[in-house]
């Protein structure tokens, strides 16, 4: 019987946070970069809940959990607002564009 | 039970904090149609908080500890004189921004979310103190956020010029990368030591079964989080544009209270997690797991570098202070290299008087932007002939910043490098007194354009009103005053050491 172990979950999460850093370096839509950034956390998360079920290390892993799910959500609408501000004064949310600040 | 009475006196000033927040939000609805009282209420909020602090010096404690469990567990903060010292600096500078706020025009314009600003400037401020007394990696986490979150809004205060909406996107995503690389790199201490805490995993990163590639990876994300705060190289692109971008007051608010934060977390950090003992003269032996000494030397001499460099071309002085103040960054983490209490002590020296200069620069340039509107440095031309308070202290803050004497800026520069000297790093001494010498250039360059340019008949005549007068005053003296005599700051940096470890 094929058993489901901690090697996997860690895998599902390498591959999610290694999705996530493609997505941020190669998409130029802010939103999808936002998107990218919400890949990593979930990844954090999928290995926190991991260890803490597999590592038996108690219940922290899970809670840890749960309080970096209400801080994504809070920074998905923060990071949003702002987003949408951006699309008022540029008319777009291309982070490639947006270069009045000179270098 | 009395454990959590106890916890609860530690962290008085956070609670001191957080109801001074409810009172803005409440105030802000109920003084909707005149909002003239809400400043009056964060500066007495500020001043409260600040008594609470001075009232901790001294009292040593792990706050929300669990003693009922077999392992024990050290809690989620350290109050310790360290974190009394830089919950200091955040309250001096967030009373000096207040005052910055209740001059600068371009805040003044928002009058109608004006309790918004200063809801959101205790939002940081809040952060900052748990960023400072963390000990246990969620609560680190947890603390960078509410301060990030808040700061990113600031950044973009001003909605409606373009420059602010940019400076905040650019903030928002360089930050949002930068903590979530920090939250999977604690996943992964996490799943190898079974803790958040860093008194815990400070003796299970001893054990020989640690795997030292996973620890190294799990540590350069989490210092891509902190070293994004201290906007140490290579975490630094966001700094130029921030500051530009953002509006001034909030430029300088994250130029020292956030540097601030930022440097306490990275030194309580590094001391908890990897010091195994500290000998008698001082110095800090690491845990052979992570070889910090010259990953840090790198890092501060490359950040340092770069920072002056590319300040060299700047015409925008909010860009050149930015670029200055990545420099600065890099000085700062001279002091921790050395791994010594002696470096330690001059960071805290460095960090008042890094407080008192940075604020009085981005003071004068706040003062001359709100009558010409813009920071670029052809503005200043003929500023000692039209204006010569403003140009006389700006020409005070500038050296101190290069770290000349006989201002307070030497006195901090002077204790780095003989922290240097003395660990035997003459070399990097040399370095940092060869890049002293780069900044002198662009700071100079201000000085040429006050005196030496004639103004011509577009440029603005600045009059700072008397309050503004008494402002500038108020942080140039100091300046003055403690690079002659600054036994007082020597002696509180001393009196400021106590890191809580094992």
């Amino acid at each position: 019987m094929f058993q489901v172990g901690l090697t996997h979950f860690l895998v599902v999460s390498t591959i999610l946070f290694s999705l996530g850093i493609y997505g941020i370096v190669t998409r130029k839509n802010a939103v999808m970069v936002l998107m990218g950034i919400e890949l990593i956390l979930n990844a954090a998360n999928i290995n926190f809940i991991a260890f803490a079920k597999y590592g038996n290390f108690g219940l922290n892993g899970q809670i840890i959990a749960l309080f970096v799910i209400i801080l994504a959500a809070a920074e998905a609408a923060i990071a949003l607002a702002i987003v949408l501000n951006t699309y008022k004064t540029f008319s777009n949310v291309n982070v490639d564009e947006i270069d009045k600040l000179k270098e | 039970m009395t454990n959590l009475y106890q916890s609860i006196l530690l962290i008085l000033p956070e609670i001191v904090v957080s109801s001074v927040l409810i009172i803005l939000v409440l105030s802000d609805l109920i003084f909707h149609k005149d909002k003239r009282v809400i400043p009056f209420i964060a500066g007495l909020g500020i001043i409260v908080t600040g008594a609470f602090v001075i009232n901790q010096f001294g009292i040593t404690g792990f706050a929300f500890q669990t003693s009922s469990q077999t392992v024990r567990n050290y809690g989620m903060m350290a109050i310790d004189s360290f974190g009394v010292f830089f919950k200091l600096i955040v309250t001096a500078s967030s009373l000096l921004i207040l005052f910055f706020s209740h001059a600068s025009n371009e805040i003044q314009k928002t009058k109608d979310r004006l309790g918004e600003y200063y809801a959101l400037i205790f939002g940081m401020i809040l952060g900052m103190f748990f960023m400072i007394s963390a000990t246990d990696m969620i609560l680190i986490y947890l603390s960078m956020e509410m301060m990030s979150l808040s700061s990113y809004v600031l950044a973009g205060f001003t909605k409606l010029r373009d420059r602010s909406s940019e400076a905040s996107l650019k903030y928002l995503i360089y930050g949002a990368v930068s903590s979530g690389l920090m939250l999977f790199g604690i996943s992964i201490v996490y799943g190898m030591t079974g803790s958040t805490n860093l008194y815990v995993i400070n003796s299970l990163i001893q054990a020989p079964q640690i795997n030292l590639f996973a620890l190294s990876f799990a540590i350069v994300l989490i210092f891509a989080g902190i070293g994004y705060k201290i906007s140490s190289a290579p975490f630094h692109f966001w700094t130029p544009d921030v500051y530009e971008g953002a509006p001034i007051t909030i430029t300088a608010f994250l130029s020292v209270a956030s540097k601030a934060a930022g440097f306490a977390l990275l030194i309580r950090f590094i001391k908890t997690t990897f010091v195994s003992y500290i000998d008698s003269n001082g110095s800090w032996t690491l845990i052979n797991v992570f070889d910090w000494k010259p990953i840090l030397i790198g890092i501060s001499i490359l950040t340092m570098t770069l920072g002056n460099f590319s300040a060299l071309w700047q015409d925008n002085l909010k860009r050149m202070l930015a670029y200055s103040s990545i420099a600065h960054a890099g000085y700062l983490l001279l002091g921790l290299v050395v791994f010594s209490n002696q470096g330690l002590i001059a960071i805290l020296i460095y960090f008042i008087v890094y407080l008192l200069m940075n604020l009085g620069a981005f003071l004068i340039v706040m003062l001359v932007a709100n009558k010409t509107g813009s920071e670029e440095i052809d503005d200043y031309n003929g500023l000692g002939y039209t204006s010569p308070l403003l140009a006389v202290s700006f020409a005070i803050f500038l050296i101190s910043l290069t770290g000349l004497p006989p201002t307070a800026g030497f006195i901090g520069k002077l204790y780095l490098f003989i922290a240097l000297v003395d660990a035997k790093m003459i070399f990097v001494a040399v370095i940092a007194l060869l890049n002293s010498v780069v900044s002198l250039y662009y700071y100079i360059r201000v000085l040429k354009h006050m005196y030496l340019v004639k103004p011509t008949e577009s440029t603005a005549t600045v009059v700072p009103s008397l309050n503004n007068r008494i402002l500038v005053l108020a942080l140039a003296a100091p300046v003055l005053i403690f690079g002659i005599y600054f036994a007082p700051i020597v002696d509180l940096a001393k009196n400021c050491l106590v890191i809580l470890g094992l």
